[in-house]
């Protein structure tokens, strides 16, 4: 199918960090079910380093290839690092998206966030709000 | 194995079709309006062309116009009687929730236009009541305009008793018949339509070429103008071998069609019978009222593009009413009018079979589509949701 590029369909049929952190350290949940995209993220952090991260993903092609290149992304990095990934990064990194599907690469982008957040919140650190813009608007409708 | 299940978006050309084209195309070149021995040969070719597409649906020849196909005859029926509605001031106009873009779109231009549109909503078996239909039908309405039969969920409509309603009342009746002729018995007569859109490519002729028949007496107006073919309605010259290929496929289609219908239908209900049995599904669309070859089915917890995808590299070549598929942000308007919620309607997908298909691709189905739906669902935080009941099934 010429409808994505090579590495879209590699990380669709061969989607990386599939799966759930049962102990998860923070979760990022976005989308919603009736648009037809949910992005979940699950997040282990350890000495402000993403030790593992994990997700599950409902929708088309390019949001399962999104999760998986994003999550391929931040693995491993320090928060801070994971913190700055765009969508655009992530739509770069898959070598494009179709116009029409650039919005699972934000999705995959404010999952990210979502999960981080999650994980301030829950262990009181104190957070940016504007990093979190987009994320904090979302959860707010 | 390499399955083709998408046979309502377009169907391998018959043979014969093929055939007719290329003689056509070599033997039979010249313009159908030039005087000339070779310009009259291929009029007769058309005529001859006519004269057995007329046959097919019980019409007289004069009775059909070759156009590009299903979208234009549906346009050129429903623009007609909207013109002719509107010189005596008659200005609704009744359809369904589930027709084709080519009616809806057309409708829509029209309410931009000052018409008001009626849209009868389905049963959530996906037919038309046609006491609905009888109740919206007023003294101002110019056209009704029904399908024979729904290109995504197969759902054969009661186009005969609507089209009575309609001559009872004095009021024009359109069907878009682009998903049954060559498929179901098409008789207009026995109808009553005054309109009827078919498409080549839907039966195993060429894409590119379709025709309207428009009954003798009811109003028809030219949307493309530059020339008298078509007797004036329709000018361009004649896409002749498209057309003798057309005819030639129809009637192929036509004579099979007792033992066709057999056959596909013994392969639907195989592969329906074989999808059932994944849980949460259901079947969308009438079990009995549908066309010979379709099976179109949703899945909770998955989308349905991921679904196409993966079924294209197992070598299934299907179909979804997901929102992803089409570009837009809604999913198909037909699931959605049978009361599948969004959540549901992404998770589409439809199979339409055809004779050409076999028991061993059915079971090879059978095998691959679960296995799919099981793999996308593992990944799925909706159906995560579903199996710990934080989320209610909805199927």
């Amino acid at each position: 199918m010429s409808l994505y590029s090579e590495k879209v369909m590699d990380h669709f049929k061969n989607p990386r960090n599939v799966g759930v952190i049962e102990d998860a350290d923070g979760v990022g949940e976005v989308g919603n079910a009736k648009c037809g995209d949910i992005m979940k993220i699950y997040i282990k952090v350890r000495d402000g380093i993403l030790t593992d991260v994990k997700f599950e993903t409902f929708g088309c092609g390019s949001a399962i290839a999104s999760s998986s290149m994003a999550t391929e992304m931040i693995k491993g990095k320090p928060l801070s690092e994971a913190l700055t990934l765009t969508n655009k990064a992530v739509a770069e990194a898959l070598d494009g998206l179709p116009a029409y599907k650039m919005h699972c690469s934000v999705l995959a982008e404010e999952a990210i966030k979502a999960a981080i957040l999650d994980y301030y919140k829950k262990n009181n650190i104190p957070y940016d709000e504007e990093t979190f813009r987009g994320v904090l608007e979302e959860h707010e409708e | 194995m390499q399955v083709y299940a998408d046979n309502a978006a377009t169907t391998k050309p018959r043979p014969a079709a093929l055939e007719t084209y290329v003689a056509t195309a070599t033997g039979t070149f010249g313009n159908p309006s030039s005087l000339h021995t070779p310009g009259q040969r291929a009029k007769e070719v058309l005529e001859d062309a006519r004269a057995r597409v007329a046959r097919a649906l019980n019409a007289e020849p004069r009775e059909i116009y070759f156009t590009s196909g299903g979208s234009e005859a549906d346009n050129q029926a429903i623009v007609s009687a909207a013109r002719a509605g509107a010189r005596k001031n008659k200005r609704r106009i009744v359809s369904t929730a589930i027709e084709h873009h080519a009616v809806l779109h057309t409708l829509k231009k029209l309410e931009e236009e000052g018409f008001e549109i009626v849209l009868l909503p389905v049963s959530p078996a996906g037919i038309v009541d046609v006491k609905e239909a009888e109740k919206a039908i007023g003294a101002d309405t110019c056209l009704v305009s029904v399908m024979l039969a729904n290109n995504e969920i197969g759902t054969i409509q009661p186009v005969k008793e609507i089209a009575a309603l309609c001559k009872a009342r004095g009021v024009l009746f359109h069907t878009d018949a682009v998903q049954a002729v060559g498929h179901l018995p098409v008789d207009v007569k026995d109808i009553g339509c005054d309109y009827l859109a078919l498409s080549a490519h839907k039966f195993g002729g060429v894409r590119g070429t379709g025709a309207l028949y428009c009954r003798a007496g009811a109003p028809i107006f030219p949307l493309i103008e530059g020339g008298a073919q078509e007797k004036n309605r329709r000018a361009g010259t004649e896409d002749l071998p498209a057309i003798a290929a057309m005819a030639a496929a129809l009637d192929e289609a036509v004579a099979r069609l007792p033992e066709a219908t057999k056959k596909t239908q013994a392969l639907r209900d195989m592969l329906i019978a074989g999808l059932e049995k994944v849980p949460h599904c259901a079947l969308n669309g009438d079990r009995t009222r549908r066309l010979a070859g379709n099976v179109s089915f949703c899945f909770e917890g998955i989308e349905g593009e991921s679904l196409l995808l993966l079924l294209d590299e197992a070598g299934i070549a299907a179909s979804s009413g997901s929102a992803c598929t089409s570009g837009s942000l809604d999913p198909s308007h037909v699931l959605l009018a049978i009361g599948r919620v969004h959540d549901v309607a992404h998770g589409s997908l439809r199979l339409t079979l055809n004779e050409d298909n076999t028991e061993e691709e059915v079971r090879y189905m059978i095998e691959k589509i679960p296995e799919t739906v099981n793999y996308l669902r593992g990944m799925s935080p909706v159906w995560r949701d579903l199996q710990t009941g934080k989320r209610q099934y909805i199927l």
